[in-house]
């Protein structure tokens, strides 16, 4: 029996719950799920259905919906959304140039036990994942490292340079504009990834694919 | 005639305010806006302007624009003297200013944010939708300088004839609703039972972005959170254990357990609250667990 305050995931399922008074929580299994319920939102939003100043925000294993007239309304309307998992995000595949030279690089590639070269050589073998954005606009958590997991540093930097690559846990996220940070640098990387001249001002949209390649150099 | 004002004395930190940009945080955009918004809603009414206009909020130590331009203007929030060229003018009331005059808030005597609404509202460009000053992602003007020229809209429909709002003062020890939620089970038992009893004092870091607290640690339970998305008021739990309180630009979501909500109104309140004040929580059961998707 679920609780009023302990919600549980079942499997396949989800669970959501009212937070303040504005605002619904519901917690999924994974990556996957939580693209699929974002992108049901977007499309349902789009199309009117859940009022224009609805927020909608993708964790790690959780998608927010704020700004809710009637958040315990929607919990039930939750129950009747099905969202289509091959839907979840047109997966568009970003190629991005690094140049690997990151004052953190050698820490990292320490921490995983490995060498430098094999570091970047990892790094650009595996196909990185949105997992979501946060933390500043435009700003993209980059799935893509597990098993490893880098440890933050323990002081973070007062300043690091828009364009910086940087990697935390199983992240890889690129600075879109200077600010304080505590990632771990390896690298700089000059895409374009906040431009609010354009219509959609970030480049990245939950379930994006990215693929790195280092910079000739 | 040009209808603008130039800052003579930009204050400590003096932003253009209107109610934010909902509707972004999937691109990693807060809401930002007012830190309290009946305050900026009430002087743009006092003013004749949509309460939605964007006014100036100020922090602790008020503002001195020189207006080009004859317009109305009022003061709210946070209580502090107001003058037009040295000579007393009302507070949370409308009042005339000639093309010339230099308008100063003064020093706050109670609070921490005066709302400046003028007529015809501040007519900075607008960024996705709203003229909104966010101080952590950096969208929306600058914080004013001295020297700054900031263009006026056109006067709507004259200002009521309300010449005085009664509205509440900020206070020195603020009670304020805490819905538990969605991470209260993170807290144990004896932080369970500190959140409540605590008289929490706002520490001088605190800023648009959060509220921090000083007290005993909230004892927590170990492990990771993975970052989930935050709501304005949210009260999170860091590493350290003192909590804090989200206001208006804060990020929009965070890896540590948020235990509770502080609703609005209250939250409006919590956005006077200066540094040594003392804030009681009143932990109450928020939301209920639902079932949806697939679930059989």
């Amino acid at each position: 029996m679920e609780t009023e305050r302990s919600p549980r995931p079942s499997a396949g399922g989800a669970a959501s719950r009212v937070v303040g008074t504005h605002a619904v929580l519901l917690e999924l299994d994974g990556l996957e799920q939580v693209w699929a319920y974002a992108a049901e939102a977007m499309r349902r939003r789009a199309a009117g259905q859940l009022g224009p100043a609805s927020d909608i925000v993708a964790g790690a294993r959780t998608v927010l919906f704020d700004g809710l007239a009637d958040p315990a309304a929607f919990c039930d309307e939750l129950a009747s959304w099905s969202p289509d998992p091959a839907a979840a995000s047109s997966g568009r595949l970003h190629e991005l140039e690094i140049r690997y030279d990151g004052e953190d690089l050698e820490v990292v590639a320490e921490q995983l036990g490995m060498g430098r070269e094999a570091f970047i050589e990892l790094h650009c073998a595996r196909e990185h994942r949105v997992a979501f954005l946060g933390f500043a606009p435009g700003f993209a958590y980059l799935a893509g490292l597990a098993p490893h997991r880098v440890a933050r540093r323990s002081t973070p930097r007062t300043r690091v340079e828009a364009g910086s690559v940087g990697v935390a846990d199983e992240y890889t996220g690129i600075y879109p504009r200077a600010s304080p940070g505590g990632w771990q640098l390896i690298g700089r990387c000059d895409a374009w990834l906040w431009d609010l001249d354009r219509q959609s001002p970030a480049r990245f949209a939950p379930g994006d694919r990215v693929r790195f390649v280092p910079a000739a150099a | 005639m040009s209808r603008t004002v130039t800052v003579v004395r930009p204050g400590a930190l003096t932003t253009v305010q209107d109610l934010g940009r909902p509707g972004f945080a999937h691109l990693g955009v807060g809401r930002s806006g007012a830190c309290d918004e009946p305050a900026l809603r009430l002087a743009n009414r006092l003013v004749g302007n949509p309460e939605p206009a964007a006014g100036l909020e100020t922090t602790l130590d008020g503002v001195a624009l020189r207006f080009l331009a004859d317009a109305y203007a009022a003061v709210t929030g946070a209580p502090a003297p107001v003058r037009v060229d040295g000579r007393p003018a009302p507070w949370a009331a409308g009042f005339g200013v000639r093309a010339g005059s230099v308008v100063e808030i003064g020093p706050a005597s109670a609070g921490v944010r005066s709302y400046l609404a003028i007529s015809g509202a501040i007519a900075v460009p607008e960024t996705l939708g709203s003229r909104a000053s966010d101080v952590l992602s950096g969208l929306g003007p600058a914080p004013l300088r001295a020297g700054d020229e900031l263009a006026l809209g056109a006067p709507g429909e004259p200002p009521p004839p309300v010449g005085f709002a009664p509205f509440p003062a900020p206070e020195d020890e603020l009670v304020v609703r805490c819905l538990l939620g969605p991470r209260e089970d993170w807290l144990l038992t004896a932080g369970r039972a500190a959140l409540g009893r605590t008289a929490w004092v706002v520490q001088s870091a605190s800023n648009r972005i959060a509220l921090r607290l000083g007290g005993p640690a909230l004892a927590l339970r170990r492990g990771e959170l993975p970052s989930e998305g935050l709501v304005l008021g949210a009260v999170q739990v860091p590493p350290s254990g003192e909590p804090l309180v989200f206001l208006a630009d804060h990020p929009v979501t965070g890896g540590y357990p948020v235990i509770g909500v502080v609703p609005e109104p209250d939250v409006w309140r919590l956005g006077q609250a200066r540094p040594g004040a003392r804030i009681r929580f009143l932990p109450r059961h928020g939301g209920h667990a639902r079932r949806s998707g697939q679930a059989p």
